[in-house]
């Protein structure tokens, strides 16, 4: 599989600068020195808690927000350049779908108007053609093709967000990019949505990064899987070895910290976890205050992302070799 | 409840029994009052120039300050004998017309400034707003004098100045809308709908910002209506021998002794004028504001109604079924019913729930949204928002009492001592003004007699038994200070404060990430265990049930569906929509398990089916499930089913 979208060495800014007399402004590193590659027909992870900067990469990712420092390209172009930044050549390519369905739609606007905006913008559709391909979007995301001239209110949350799919999909893009789509779903809505989009990226051979804080869904619709802390990937790994085999202690935390159906036993820090202070981070590892391993080292040296093949750890000690799952838990059955 | 009635909303529409726009305006008479002199005014005007009345400018000094009722002058006549009617009419439309065009012209101004300052947003804002600022640094009718004197008197100019001067306050009132909007998701969508800035503004804001300046509008136009009869007044507005009110007012005000009427009838006509326009606008206002729409006027009472058929309140009632609650728990509930009545609709949204909690147990209240989980709990202590809820049926026994035969009195002795809440958000239930340690601290006074520093000493150990490292300082930090963990931990300790015997905890760590969500479950467990109190624990996620629950009892469109303990439902549920719905939540290892999802929404409360409500979705269902009441059938000692097909655990469950 090839590299459709590349990400280097990303970092997005808010506050900074100057004030008027000259004194530098606090500054809030959301995103900071991120890097990786996205691959043609994969659907890649991203978990992390609140704060870690998940979404603000998302919107990175699709042009919402733009780079502080670093680059994103897609399919070899370079998408942030200045010069030649282009909002609507990017939509065409790479769509968004948003956490809450509902807002994400305007209330004073038919579902018609909502998912013919894409094709009169982005497509430059004739009205006829139009029709048409509402009908197919409708079709390819299991909605009756009534509810095309109904306003948002009128649906479910689940409804909304296949809504929210579809207008999503009309653009025709090649990545879809997907904050936390089922987080607002009631979980027997989650299912039918999670498999929905399942069917759509077979169906329009769409690639997928998956952003979302819940473990459980992330593993079981990912091939790749990116782990974020305060801003920074912290591991990076296939689905089946990052799960299988955690390596970064903040990844274990928080495999053990997830309760699951039937088993009882989760794990959890004897000491409250904090966040360390955003406006004056830690030179270290962030994770350093709250790590059962951390030494001098960690405390004082920023880990680097080091490869080994398919996985990545910023870690200056890896959990290799260790058992995992943790004697504690009462291992699943497969 | 709301989302399990917007969930069917498609079908349901026809029938929502909500009362009309127009019927809602009208049941506000003041506003129709005023809608209807206005019209009438209004009326009158549009008529004036087909009516048989003097030309208004036409003297006539031999019948000059003529009395109302004089003969070929209704109203009288003024000092130069012109007829006093015409005039009135001629000038109320002049009146009406110049303050109906300053509103407009105040108003498109005023909104563009404000939806371009909130939309752009950074510099375009602080320019914008910063002239808007310069414009408010004046006083008010100075610069409307001011803007006239430079301008030289006359209507047009009188109508500038006015326009001008209320630029300011559309500018600042639409801003502060746009600003919010312009941070909502549907705007990212239309940005990545490929749509430009000006056809965002144009098409997705406007319509949006719309009712605000409309009820802005409505709320001014009598305002400037008066302030142009100022001017006029003045002698800046309207000049002879043009009139409007105000100028009428003006050539009568040196008669006031000698023949009021001059002065009178208009007066009275800008009283009727404006006054018809502020009630009007009132109502407008109160239709179109949101605010105002879901209630917020109305005060809810301290707790919610109870109506429950004479049987259940009688003694003997309350008697047979204490006997009935099952021996040693600490709370028995008896068929509640709670309902929501929304016009003529009634939702049920809690539907004969029968369950006890033991001793020092802990007992999950599992469920989608809209299932009447939360209802239930806010139920128990009469915390439903009445209207529109009111408890029709039931009984909830704490240690063999009824509480919903206590009065409000009594309830709020049980809230927070013998029953208390903990809720979802933390920074919602806190409040922002008072340290922690306060507000621990009120909650033991509003309970015991001691002194404020003993009611402090107590909250500081509460604070140390949840877990907060440095107890005595942070009693003293505000809840903005805190995470949302600790926050939890907070209102958790608050919840302690008086030893309940029950604590109910509403999806307690739903808002909370999963390492915190880890600790604190781990608190509750363990504080329960501590302090011999139950919980009664609400939340969506089997996951979190299987930690902390010994039993869980399911609940689906309002009935307790499946009721027995966690390990046995979790592994082999009995109800096809237990069954169901662990088989639809992916669960971490098992990454390859297809998600069975479940096909199809909730029913309506408003509308159950005959029958059982799951029936629609159900693989099992036969005609069978579609009649008659479904009753809680027993599958062994400990669990109960509500289905007539139960499932053997032929489905599997999540062990």
């Amino acid at each position: 599989m090839s590299a459709l979208m590349e990400i280097q060495d990303v970092t997005r800014r808010f506050g900074g600068g100057r004030t008027l007399l000259g004194r530098p402004k606090p500054a809030v590193h959301a995103v900071q020195g991120v890097s990786f590659e996205v691959r043609q027909g994969e659907t890649l992870g991203i978990v992390g808690e609140s704060g870690c900067g998940k979404s603000t990469l998302a919107k990175l990712l699709v042009g919402l927000q733009r780079p502080t420092e670093g680059e994103v390209s897609l399919g070899g172009a370079l998408l942030h350049d200045p010069a030649v930044f282009d909002r609507r050549a990017l939509a065409k390519r790479v769509q968004y779908v948003f956490q809450d369905p509902l807002s994400s739609l305007n209330p004073r606007k038919t579902i018609r108007q909502i998912l013919e905006a894409p094709l009169i913008h982005l497509l430059q559709m004739p009205a006829a053609a139009r029709q048409d391909k509402l009908m197919e979007i409708m079709e390819a995301v299991r909605l009756r093709p009534e509810f095309l001239e109904r306003y948002p209110h009128e649906f479910s949350g689940g409804q909304a967000q296949r809504i929210g799919i579809a207008r999503a999909l009309a653009a025709e893009p090649e990545v879809l990019v997907l904050d936390e789509p089922v987080s607002a779903l009631d979980v027997s809505v989650q299912a039918q949505v999670l498999n929905l989009l399942d069917q759509l990226k077979a169906d329009f051979d769409l690639t997928y990064i998956f952003i979302s804080h819940d473990l459980a869904v992330v593993e079981s619709v990912s091939d790749r899987v990116l782990v974020m802390y305060f801003g920074r990937v912290v591991e990076e790994g296939t689905a089946g070895e990052l799960f299988r085999r955690p390596l970064h202690p903040y990844t274990r935390l928080l495999l053990s910290s997830a309760p699951v159906p039937g088993r009882k036993g989760i794990g959890a820090e004897a000491r409250i976890a904090e966040l360390p202070d955003p406006l004056a981070p830690p030179p270290g590892c962030a994770f350093a205050a709250r790590c059962p391993h951390a030494s001098d080292l960690c405390r004082e040296t920023l880990p680097v992302l080091e490869r080994e093949g398919e996985s990545a750890y910023a870690c200056h000690h890896p959990r290799k070799g260790e058992p995992w799952p943790p004697a504690n838990v009462e291992a699943a059955g497969d | 409840m709301t989302a399990a009635a917007t969930a069917t909303a498609p079908a349901a529409k026809a029938g929502s029994g909500r009362p009309s726009p127009l019927k809602l305006f009208l049941r506000n008479q003041l506003a129709a009052f005023g809608a209807g002199l206005l019209l009438v005014i209004i009326l009158l005007v549009i008529l004036t120039p087909f009516l048989p009345l003097q030309d208004p400018a036409a003297t006539d000094p031999a019948n000059r300050l003529l009395r109302p009722l004089a003969e070929g002058h209704l109203l009288g006549s003024d000092h130069l004998g012109r007829d006093i009617l015409s005039r009135l009419l001629w000038g109320t439309g002049v009146s009406l017309l110049v303050g109906l065009s300053a509103t407009s012209v105040a108003a498109l101004f005023g909104s563009s400034i404000g939806i371009l300052a909130g939309y752009f947003g950074g510099r375009a804002d602080t320019l914008l707003m910063r002239g808007i600022d310069m414009l408010m640094a004046f006083p008010y009718i100075l610069l409307a004098l001011a803007i006239v004197a430079a301008l030289g008197p006359g209507l047009l100019n009188a109508l500038f100045a006015i326009a001008i001067v209320n630029i300011p306050f559309f500018a600042r009132n639409i801003r502060g809308v746009t600003l919010g909007l312009a941070k909502r998701e549907f705007i990212d969508a239309a940005r990545l709908s490929g749509k430009s800035d000006l056809s965002i503004l144009l098409t997705e804001v406007l319509p949006n910002v719309l009712p605000v300046i409309v009820i802005t509008v409505s709320t001014t136009v009598g305002w400037m209506i008066l302030e142009t009869a100022g001017l006029s007044f003045l002698g800046l507005g309207a000049q002879p021998p043009d009139a409007d009110l105000g100028s009428m007012l003006g050539e009568g005000r040196k008669l006031l002794i000698t023949a009021p009427h001059v002065s009178v009838i208009p007066g009275v006509m800008i009283f009727l004028v404006v006054m018809s326009i502020n009630l009007l606008g009132d109502g407008i206002r109160d239709l179109l504001d949101p605010r105002l729409k879901s209630g917020a006027l109305a005060r809810p009472a301290p707790m919610t109604e109870v109506d429950r058929p004479s049987a259940q309140t009688a003694p003997s009632a309350q008697a047979v079924a204490a006997m009935s609650a099952k021996q040693g728990s600490v709370l028995a509930v008896h068929d509640l019913e709670t309902q929501f009545r929304i016009g003529s609709d009634v939702y049920k949204a809690v539907n004969r729930v029968s369950f006890d909690i033991r001793p020092n147990e802990c007992l999950g209240l599992v469920g989608e949204s809209g299932s009447g989980k939360s209802v239930t709990a806010l139920s128990l202590l009469g915390l439903v928002a009445t209207p529109p809820g009111r408890i029709v049926g039931g009984q909830v026994l704490l240690q063999g009492r009824d509480l919903l035969g206590l009065d409000a009195a009594g309830l709020r002795a049980v809230r927070g001592d013998g029953v208390a809440y903990i809720f979802q958000d933390p920074l919602t239930t806190l409040h922002p003004l008072f340290t922690i340690g306060d507000q621990i601290a009120e909650a033991i006074r509003s309970h015991k007699p001691v002194s404020y520093r003993e009611a402090w000493a107590s909250a500081v150990k509460l604070l140390d038994a949840v877990r907060i490292p440095n107890a005595a300082g942070r009693a003293s930090a505000y809840p903005h200070e805190l995470s949302g963990g600790m926050r939890q931990r907070v209102s958790i300790a608050m919840s302690l404060a008086n030893d309940p015997e029950l604590l109910i905890a509403d999806e307690p760590t739903t808002a909370l990430d999963v390492t915190v969500q880890a600790q604190v479950l781990k608190l509750l467990d363990q504080l329960r265990d501590d302090t011999d109190a139950s919980l009664l624990f609400i939340t969506h996620d089997f996951g979190v049930v299987s930690e902390v629950c010994h039993r869980v009892a399911v609940m689906y469109a309002g009935r307790i569906v499946e009721i027995g303990p966690t390990e046995e439902v979790l592994s082999a549920p009995a109800h096809p929509y237990t069954e169901r719905l662990i088989a639809c939540v992916p669960r971490l290892g098992e990454p390859g398990r297809r998600l069975e999802a479940i096909p199809g929404l909730p029913p309506a409360v408003n509308k159950l089916p005959p029958g059982c409500a799951f029936a629609e979705r159900c693989p099992h269902a036969e005609d069978a499930c579609r009649q008659g009441e479904i009753d809680l059938d027993a599958v062994n000692d400990a669990h109960q089913v509500r289905c007539i097909k139960p499932r053997n655990g032929q489905g599997g469950g999540a062990a």
